[in-house]
Parts: C-alpha cells; sequence; structure tokens
C-alpha cells in the first residue's frame, strides 16, 4: 500500500531504474500496509450541503487567493460547472437543480489525498510526498513542470500555472497541512455552516458515515465513497443520489491506480537481464549459421574443383590412350605400308630379274 | 560530395526560403512561449495538460523514429544484409528524429532548465515517465554514437571511425533494449489512467500495443524516407533503383506481418475487456476508422504491393501507416483522453502549437538534407567500402 510503495520510493537511487522498484514489490507483495494509524482525513455528507460555498471562501483565504467573484449563497455561479484552477482549490458544483420539494445535490470538489496517490507515483523527480497525517504535500523546489501527475489525477484535482513562464507549479488543495500542523482544523472545515464537512481520524470518520447511514438509511446509499475506490481516500462523501451523478467513480476497483499503473515496471528488468544474452545469441547464431554456410560453400568449390581435376585427369589419359593407340595404329600402318613397299619392290626385282 | 558543389547550389531556393519562414516563426513563437509562459502559445488546459507537443513530438516523434533500431537490428543481429544501404539513412532518421523529441520536450516542459533533474537530483523510478526520459536520454547517445561513423569518414578520422566501428554490435544490442523498453513504457505512461482514456483505447496490454505499433511506424518511415532521399539525392544514390524497389517490397512483407500482430492484438484487447458492445457507439465508429483504415487495410496493401510488386501502393501504405500511427497517439493522449468531459472541455491544438510542430519537423528535414548533402550517408565512402 501507500507506505510501502512510498518507502522504495525513497529507497531508490538513479541507476536501480526499475530493476530494484520491481524487487522491491515483489518482496513486499505478501505484506499488507493499510497505511498509518490515526491518520486525519475529511468527510463531505453531500446531504447536508447547501451549496453556500463558504468553504470555497476559507480555502481562499487561507491561500492566500483572490475571493471568489460570485458572493456566498449566489446561485447563477453553479450555471456552470467549475473545475479546480491555480487559485481556486475547491470549489462546489451543483450536480441536481431543485426539484419540488427534493432540494439541489452539491459537491465539493478538491484533492481527494489518496492513500496510494497517482500524482505520487507518476512523478520522475517524486515531487509529492504522502505525509504520515494524511495529506499529500508538494514540492515545487524538484518539478519539472512535466504536468503528467495532473494528466494521472483521477479527480481532476490537480491544475497548473500555464501564466508563469519562470516558476510554474502545480497547484493542489494541502488539506491545510500547515495548519494541521498547529492542531487546527482545515479552513473548509471549520468555516462550513451546515457540518457537511466534518474532520477528524478517517477511520472515525468512516464510523460517522456508517453510522449516519444506518440512522437514516432513506437519507443515504449505502456507501461511504472513498473507503476503498482505488485503495481509497481521505476524503469521504456521503451521499443521497448515485455518485456516478456527481462525477464520482461508482463501482471501481479497490486495487489502487498506481498498482494498476506500474505493474509493467515488473518486466523491466526481465527485458534488462534477459535482453543482451538472447539478442547477442542471436547474433551468434546467424553469425555461425553465416560461417556454416561459408564453409558448406567452400567445401562445396574445393569437392567441385577436385571433381573437376580428377574429370580432367581422366579424360587426360583417356586422350592420351588413345594417342597412343593412334600412334601403334600410324605405326602398324606404316610398317604394313613399309612392309608392302619392300614386298612390292622385291616382286618388281624378281620379275626384273626373270625379265633379263 | 564535395563542398565546392554544394556552395555552387544557390541559396534562395524555394525549399529554403520555406523552411526560412517556418522556422523563422517558430523561434518567433517559441521566444513567446519563453517569455510568457505556456498559457500564451498553447491550448493547454487542467484537464488536458498534455496537446500536441506531447501527443506528436514525444508520442508520435519517438515511434516514427524506430526505423533507425529496426533497420539496424535487422542488418547486424539478424543478418539481412542486404539491407545495409538503408541503414544510415534510418539510423540518421532516428537520430534526428529523438533529438527533436527532446527539443520537443523541453519547450512543453514547466521548467525545461531542470530536464537532468530526474537523473541527479530526485529520481522517481515508480515513474513510467522516469524509465521513457531514462531510456530516451541513453538511446539519443546510442543514437549519436551510432550516426557517427558517416561524420567520421567525412571528416578522415580513421582512428576513431575504427573504433566506433568495433562499437557497432554492442550499440546495436543496447539499443533494440532501450527502445523495447521505452517504446513500451509510453504506452505505459496511460496505464494508470482507465478512468480518463477511453476504454477501447484503454489496455493493460498499452505498453504493448505501442512497442509493436512503433516498429510499424519506423518501417513505414524507411519507406517513406528512403523514397524521398533516393529522389532528391538521385546523383549520389549508389544502389540501383532496382535494388532500392527490392529492399522496399522486403520492408513491405515485414509491414504487413508487423501490422497483422498489430491489429490481432487490438482485437485481442478488445476480447480481453469485452468492448464489443462499445464498437456501435460514436467513439465506437472512430475507433473503427483507426482500426480498419489505419491498421488493417495499411496490412493488407503492403501485403498486395508486396505480392504484385507494385512499389507506388507499397509506399502509399507507408504514408497511411505513418499518418495511423500519429492517429493513434493523438487518440491516447488527448482525443481519447477525457471522453467523458464536456465537449466545451474539449482541446485543440493553438495554431502556435501546430507551427512550432510543424518547425520541428521542417528543421528535422533540414539538418537530415545537410548531412546527407555532405556525408556518406547514402552512399559508401570510397575509404570505407563493404566494411561497416
Amino acid at each position: 500500500m501507500s507506505v510501502s510503495r512510498r518507502r522504495f520510493l525513497e529507497g531508490l537511487g538513479l541507476g536501480a531504474a526499475g530493476g530494484l522498484v520491481t524487487s522491491e514489490a515483489a518482496a513486499g507483495s505478501t505484506k499488507h500496509f493499510a497505511g498509518h494509524p490515526g491518520r486525519l482525513g475529511l468527510l463531505h455528507d453531500t446531504t447536508l450541503c447547501v451549496g453556500c460555498r463558504s468553504c470555497e471562501f476559507a480555502c481562499a483565504k487561507v491561500n492566500d487567493h483572490p475571493l471568489p467573484a460570485a458572493p456566498v449563497g449566489d446561485q447563477h455561479v453553479f450555471e456552470k460547472k467549475r473545475r479546480i484552477t491555480p487559485d481556486l482549490f475547491t470549489v462546489v458544483n451543483r450536480y441536481r437543480a431543485r426539484q419540488g420539494t427534493t432540494p439541489a445535490v452539491y459537491r465539493k470538489q478538491q484533492c481527494m489525498h489518496c492513500n496510494e496517490p497517482c500524482c505520487a507515483s507518476v512523478c520522475l523527480v517524486r515531487a509529492f510526498t504522502k505525509t504520515p497525517e494524511g495529506p499529500i504535500l508538494y514540492n515545487p523546489d524538484v518539478c519539472i513542470g512535466c504536468r503528467y501527475c495532473v494528466m494521472a489525477c483521477p479527480y481532476y484535482a490537480l491544475s497548473y500555472e500555464y501564466d508563469d513562464p519562470v516558476t510554474p507549479r502545480v497547484m493542489r488543495c494541502t488539506m491545510c497541512y500547515p495548519r494541521i500542523k498547529e492542531g487546527k482544523a482545515p479552513g473548509c472545515a471549520e468555516a462550513c455552516p451546515t457540518g457537511a464537512i466534518q474532520f477528524g481520524k478517517r477511520e472515525d470518520l468512516i464510523k460517522v458515515a456508517r453510522e449516519r447511514i444506518r440512522k437514516q438509511p432513506d437519507r443515504y446509499l449505502d456507501h461511504v465513497f472513498g473507503e476503498h475506490e482505488f485503495g481509497g481516500t481521505s476524503w469521504l462523501v456521503l451521499a443521497g443520489i448515485p455518485f456516478h451523478e456527481l462525477d464520482l467513480h461508482e463501482g471501481v476497483t479497490h486495487t489502487s491506480l498506481p498498482e494498476i499503473g506500474t505493474s509493467f515496471l515488473s518486466v523491466v528488468p526481465l527485458v534488462i537481464t534477459l535482453y543482451p544474452g538472447l539478442l547477442a545469441g542471436i547474433y551468434a547464431f546467424t553469425k555461425r549459421r553465416e560461417k556454416l554456410s561459408q564453409q558448406e560453400r567452400q567445401a562445396a568449390v574445393a569437392a567441385a574443383l577436385e571433381q573437376a581435376a580428377a574429370d580432367t585427369k581422366e579424360k587426360l589419359a583417356a586422350a592420351a590412350a588413345r594417342a597412343a593407340k593412334d600412334k601403334e595404329k600410324a605405326v602398324a600402318a606404316a610398317v604394313k605400308k613399309a612392309k608392302a613397299e619392300a614386298e612390292k619392290a622385291a616382286k618388281e626385282a624378281a620379275q626384273k630379274e626373270a625379265d633379263r | 560530395m564535395s563542398e565546392s558543389a554544394t556552395s555552387e547550389r544557390k541559396l534562395a531556393t524555394p525549399f529554403n526560403v520555406i523552411a526560412g519562414i517556418i522556422l523563422a516563426g517558430g523561434a518567433a513563437i517559441l521566444a513567446l512561449r519563453f517569455v510568457k509562459g505556456l498559457r500564451a502559445t498553447t491550448n493547454l488546459t487542467h484537464d488536458y495538460p498534455w496537446g500536441l507537443w506531447i501527443g506528436f513530438d514525444v508520442m508520435s516523434g519517438v515511434a516514427l523514429a524506430a526505423g533507425g533500431f529496426v533497420i539496424s537490428s535487422a542488418v547486424y543481429l539478424f543478418g539481412m544484409k542486404e539491407y545495409k544501404p538503408i541503414v544510415r539513412p534510418a539510423i540518421l532518421t532516428g537520430f534526428l528524429g529523438y533529438f527533436l523529441v527532446v527539443v520537443g520536450l523541453f519547450v512543453d516542459l514547466g521548467r525545461p532548465w531542470r530536464l537532468p533533474y530526474p537523473f541527479v537530483v530526485q529520481a522517481g523510478p515508480t515513474s513510467a515517465l522516469f524509465e521513457v526520459a531514462l531510456c530516451v536520454a541513453l538511446y539519443l547517445t546510442v543514437l549519436f554514437i551510432e550516426s557517427t561513423p558517416a561524420a567520421l569518414e567525412w571528416l578522415g578520422w580513421r582512428r576513431a571511425r575504427r573504433v566506433v566501428g568495433g562499437l557497432t554490435i554492442a550499440l546495436t544490442i543496447f539499443g533494440l533494449l532501450l527502445s523495447t523498453l521505452h517504446q513500451s513504457s509510453l504506452g505505459a505512461l496511460f496505464t494508470i489512467t482507465p478512468t480518463k482514456l477511453h476504454p477501447l483505447w484503454y489496455s493493460s496490454y498499452l505498453p504493448v500495443h505501442f512497442f509493436v505499433s512503433a516498429v510499424a511506424a519506423g518501417l513505414s518511415m524507411v519507406i517513406v524516407e528512403s523514397m524521398i532521399s533516393h529522389r532528391v539525392f538521385k546523383e549520389q544514390v549508389e544502389i540501383s533503383h532496382e535494388q532500392l524497389d527490392r529492399l522496399t517490397l522486403g520492408l513491405a512483407k515485414a509491414g504487413s506481418v508487423v501490422l497483422a500482430i498489430y491489429f490481432a492484438i487490438k482485437v485481442m484487447a478488445l476480447m480481453l475487456d469485452d468492448n464489443w458492445h462499445l464498437l456501435a457507439t460514436a467513439w465506437g465508429a472512430w475507433y473503427l476508422v483507426e482500426l480498419l483504415g489505419f491498421v488493417l487495410l495499411p496490412c493488407i496493401l503492403y501485403a498486395a504491393g508486396y505480392r504484385e510488386r507494385r512499389v507506388g501502393l507499397v509506399r502509399t501504405t507507408g504514408v497511411i501507416t505513418v499518418l495511423g500511427v500519429v492517429l493513434n497517439r493523438f487518440n491516447v493522449s488527448f482525443i481519447a483522453f477525457n471522453y467523458s468531459l464536456p465537449a466545451e472541455a474539449r482541446y485543440v491544438p493553438h495554431w502556435m502549437e501546430i507551427w512550432v510542430t510543424v518547425a520541428l519537423v521542417t528543421s528535422g528535414v533540414v539538418a537530415f538534407r545537410w548531412i546527407a548533402g555532405r556525408m556518406p550517408i547514402l552512399f559508401e565512402h570510397p575509404d570505407w567500402k563493404g566494411q561497416h
């Protein structure tokens, strides 16, 4: 879970790349860390929220942001859905307009301070830290501005200072970490006039939420959003209407997104260790095949040459034999001729003798 | 190419004038971006923190530059020596491509001067982006060394050239390893956003999709690049048209096989996630445009082009495949991303973003032209004939 991941995040040097990450993860996979005990959280009960936006004002004051232009209680502001921006860390949106006696439904949006935060997992300089108290902190001093965290956040809770050319930062709710450290409640929780926002230990808030559901089953859906969704969040939400209507994920896995998103890392050490040998092997095989085929070719050429040489020898021998025969014949013929001539001469001589 | 021959060329050619205008405009926009910030030059929002500069310059750029590792592995590791004449242009394209990826990233980062921070200040190795950054940095170095032989031969530095020549196999293996890792990690960037990326494009096998499609993109880019460079540098190309046609057909065969594999794993993803019903939606129609029009169609066309020995068809298919991979990267990084957000929140690139991207591509073409016009890229240096 979050902190085991955090620990191996911190323990890693540069050269480790993927390799150590997964070995650590694999080593820790049989253990389960449920998060720091006693960490803090907030509960937003949307059935109690009246959309007054006092929380937005309190948030702006705490964070030294310009106060929202639309005054408290202004209904026009809800005509368009708003989102978190660099100077609006929390925003209340209306999801169901008032219908007859059914009141409108509002949901406050801000960083959910996940148990296993995507922003921390995807940051390549580890600019995000999940504190033992619960809030996630961001360190602008190492941020390179890749905005992968803004991409990855499933709650659209992060924003970026696109206007700043020199020191742009990722901007989001800090759960009022400085105030928490002083023992105070976050600005929004303190400002909420209806008690829709409650601050406390996360485990206590879950009990509170369950108790409310038990007492008023008609008022609430039997679900505490943020208890388990994607590994759980510090902010918990209660609602009387389906959560998907409030732009919250419904029926999603309890596995954290970082766990889903980094599972591929297990392949990295395999590639690093298997590839060089495998590829060198393929190269060696190719080379060897080449060499063998070359040897075969050479052998074939040698054999062909030998064959050719033998053939020539044979032919030569045959030719020589033929020549010898011819010669013999010629000699024989010559001898015969000479003999005949001699005979003829002898005959002629005998004739001459007889004539005489 | 001799120096005198190039300096005799007129400077005010139509190509140079147009390229000059594009680059000057790009420089002006970049000045504005670094003085006024990203807001002044981009349409990026808090919902869409990654736009064209990531979607094209980085995501597509890396995929399109895959030709370098594909061809060098084929020639040096798998013994397909007949492709040697296209190794150098492929590696040069790869090097310039990756260089421009880093330039594009530099432009897009909020604080680009902190680019080395993940390596020297604080590393976040659980991030897929960390792996991408590390591999791209290393691979850019590998590509640089791999492309130095041409420069060293040109300069006549014989000893250095011999040393680099001895590294070829090791560099090729390292390059293939790094490419496998970061091409896939670019896909892995989105495995953490299952709620934001449309399920038709989201898959836990995204890393595999990205890697295989990058191989197809790399092969296709080599087909397109060799077609253009063999036309532009007619006089110095050593291999004949017939030989290039033969190589192009061979690449088409490989492209067809790779696209068939890609098509198969895309269909497998549909099966594994049981997303068939989504094909009947508007997003499904758009998905089918990509899958059928830019994966299956080029796969068939490559095969047909190879069988019928129609080089022209193969080259057209190369362009289709390249466009298809770019379309896929656009879909993943911003078109099908945030699919559940209302229409008015959609991201459409600012004209200045498009201009900068066009300027980056232009600078790559200009650099390729400059280098190929001087160094032994498309021909073998007479002193080093036959020994790569």
